[in-house]
């Protein structure tokens, strides 16, 4: 027994450190509106926690799936809209409002079925221009139907706390949207379902060979992004009280996930944290800013963020900062030893490419 | 009705040659490159721009005016190539090529923003506002240059690309780049002047739309840029011809059904999209994919 527990000491160290880093993250996102009480600033916190659903969301499909959507907006404002629309056709007011939560959702799935079906039959370029070409459809279904009110827009007077409450209020909803998103996220990646998911990014005809229902897969997945994101939409429409065509189906929305995703790093659920908690608040400052108003100095500045990002890291900030990090503690030497200084020559000639390159080119002086 | 179903067509069709022009640009850069070149729109955008500037500030018309603005829309698109796209690598090459070109379209349009600022502008001269009664119909003289510049050019790309040593090295990088590379072809200059060609060609399609399209500003180029994908993507990626022909087709399409339901028209249009790709997943004149993933 204690010899088990021994050899298991270092493993526990690791596993105790993150998660006390994960309640410790817990702690001071739960105080965060204690702490700061200025609707001002607890408004940064309410679209922070907002956004990161939305990219855990995304990543959900498109980080496990490969799949580029860039029409996660068509959820967004279906949800928005979806919500607006029930409200005022039933009656609801109060906090009532948040038990057409699940509705919205199965709006959301609903909506997601046959967008899926259409649009998982392409892959790559052609599946994202599909993915636009649907939220295009939606917007203008958003101006265009009897019940969206045109260009106007729907209003949502359904609650009425004080201006601080109201905050801090929508500040704890959106929390627990963010927490359920990163925590499914997180089951989807342990699970066999998460697995055949980037079995699929990595090459769906072997997938499929390999007996991945890939349809199914990806359909599940898109349907479950598409639901999530259809509920964050109409906490948002609750929270801003009021959505139009442009703001609901906003065409800059997608392509910020994007950039959020891959800012902290594509394909992990913490890279979608961290891209949604450092773009959302900065970019909402500088529209904040004096100086920046105008709009056309705060646009060229996040395209050259954009830039950087994509031409110096990549791969993201996780990916790189734990490299650095591998580096570091290693003091040059790799921490994994490459398939070429290990395998007979036959294996070193079968091994792929990526990882002897990975291996050699950050620290070539080690490898002797 | 029959008539004015009639004037529809004729008006989609010649639309259709100005979005063609638009549009050829777009499918060659994706053919060559295989990347979505998002800054397409807001490329369109900034030539049209060039010679609203030439127009009103020197006095070159129109159409003398491309003979600069060609040659510099065309060193815009080496220069985004060498800085930007040249360096992108590895598997999430496609994803990482829409962020940059996204980002290149937005300090574009930031730049544009700031000179121009954000009213609305039209190209004027006298054959856009004048028209010409062709079998009872009245077609402004800018619709009819657009529409034979567009076959014009969309048949000199052809000469280029099936005609000359540079487009065969052209075609052999569409096919396979790293084959092309091992016979010898500099797979970055083709790239870069196939970059700067694409990019060219919208300097001629930025001054049809904004001759054309009753006023543009700078934040013009997304509504743009979904539309050309939209036409590309009808026509599979890469075709030249077929960019003319989905441009007309789309164009026609949307013109015939704003008859009838003006507002739902550009709906009609996305539709005939996802209809088309129901049925042909590859599109009109798009090949079954070459490469796999």
């Amino acid at each position: 027994m204690s010899e088990h527990r021994r050899a298991g000491s270092t493993v526990n160290l690791g596993l105790a450190l993150k998660l006390g880093g994960l309640v410790l993250l817990a702690a001071i996102a739960l105080a965060f509106p204690q702490v700061y009480t200025n609707p001002a600033i607890t408004n940064y916190g309410v679209f922070a926690m907002i956004f990161v659903t939305v990219v855990c969301a995304w990543h959900i499909f498109s980080g496990n799936s490969g799949y580029i959507s860039v029409g996660q907006a068509v959820f967004y404002g279906s949800g928005a809209y979806a919500m607006g629309t029930a409200a005022e056709h039933w009656h609801v007011t109060g906090t009532t409002t948040f038990a057409l939560l699940p509705f919205v959702g199965a709006v959301g799935a609903l909506i997601a079925v046959p967008f899926g079906l259409i649009a998982l039959r392409v892959r790559r370029h052609t599946f994202i221009v599909i993915t636009i070409a649907f939220f295009f459809i939606f917007q203008l279904m958003a101006y265009n139907l009897p019940f969206t009110h045109g260009t106007s827009g729907m209003n949502a007077p359904f609650l009425t706390w004080s201006p601080t409450a109201f905050n801090t209020n929508f500040y704890y909803i959106a929390l627990a949207c963010a927490a359920a998103t990163i925590a499914i996220a997180w089951l989807i990646r342990r699970m066999r379902f998460g697995l055949q998911l980037r079995a699929i990014r990595d090459d769906e005809d072997r997938a499929r060979g390999l007996g991945v229902k890939a349809m199914r897969v990806k359909l599940t997945a898109f349907v479950i992004s598409g639901a999530i994101t259809a509920v964050i939409g109409s906490v948002w429409f609750l929270y801003t009280t009021q959505v139009q065509p442009n703001t609901g189906f906003d065409p800059l929305f997608d392509l910020t996930i994007v950039l959020m995703a891959f800012l902290g790093g594509y394909g992990l659920i913490s890279g979608a944290v961290l891209g949604a908690l450092i773009i959302e608040p900065g970019t909402l400052w500088l529209n904040t800013q004096p100086q920046f108003s105008g709009g056309y100095l705060s646009e060229i500045l996040l395209g050259a963020i954009f830039l950087v990002v994509v031409l110096f890291m990549p791969r993201g900030i996780i990916p790189t900062a734990g490299e650095y990090l591998t580096r570091l503690r290693t003091r040059g030497r790799p921490a994994v030893i490459p398939a070429t200084a290990t395998g007979t020559p036959a294996a070193a000639g079968s091994a792929p490419a990526a990882p002897v390159r990975s291996g050699s080119s950050g620290s070539s002086g080690g490898t002797r | 009705m029959t008539r004015e179903i009639l004037q529809a067509i004729v008006d989609g069709i010649l639309t259709g040659g100005v979005y063609a022009l638009m549009a050829v640009g777009l499918t060659l850069i994706f053919g060559v490159l295989d990347i979505i070149n998002i800054a397409q729109g807001v490329l369109v955008i900034l030539g049209a721009y060039l010679s609203y500037s030439l127009l009103t500030k020197a006095h070159i018309d129109l159409f003398v005016g491309l003979l600069i603005t060609v040659p510099a829309m065309f060193i815009i698109g080496v220069v985004i190539h060498w800085a930007f796209i040249r360096r992108l690598r590895g598997s999430e090459r496609t994803s990482m090529t829409l962020l940059v070109t996204y980002a290149v379209a937005l300090i574009i349009e930031g730049v544009l923003y700031k000179i121009y600022g954000p009213n609305y502008v039209t190209l004027n001269a006298s054959y856009t506002t004048n028209s010409v009664k062709v079998f009872g119909f009245y077609i402004q003289y800018i619709y009819i240059y657009g529409f034979i510049l567009a076959v014009v050019l969309v048949l000199a790309l052809y000469a280029l690309l099936y005609r000359t040593r540079f487009g065969r090295s052209v075609r052999a990088t569409m096919q396979d780049e790293t084959a092309a590379r091992l016979v010898g072809i500099d797979v970055n200059r083709v790239g870069a002047l196939t970059f700067g060609i694409g990019v060219a060609v919208t300097a001629v399609g930025g001054m049809m739309f904004g001759a054309t399209s009753g006023g543009f500003n700078p934040n013009s180029g997304y509504d743009l840029i979904s539309r050309l994908l939209a036409i590309i993507i009808l026509a599979g990626m890469g075709s030249i011809g077929g960019a003319l022909v989905a441009s007309v087709f789309m164009l026609t399409v949307e013109s015939v059904v704003a008859v009838w339901y003006p507002t739902w028209s550009i709906v009609v249009f996305y539709a005939a999209l996802v209809l088309v790709l129901v049925i042909r997943p590859e599109g009109f004149f798009g090949q079954k994919a070459v490469r796999a993933q």
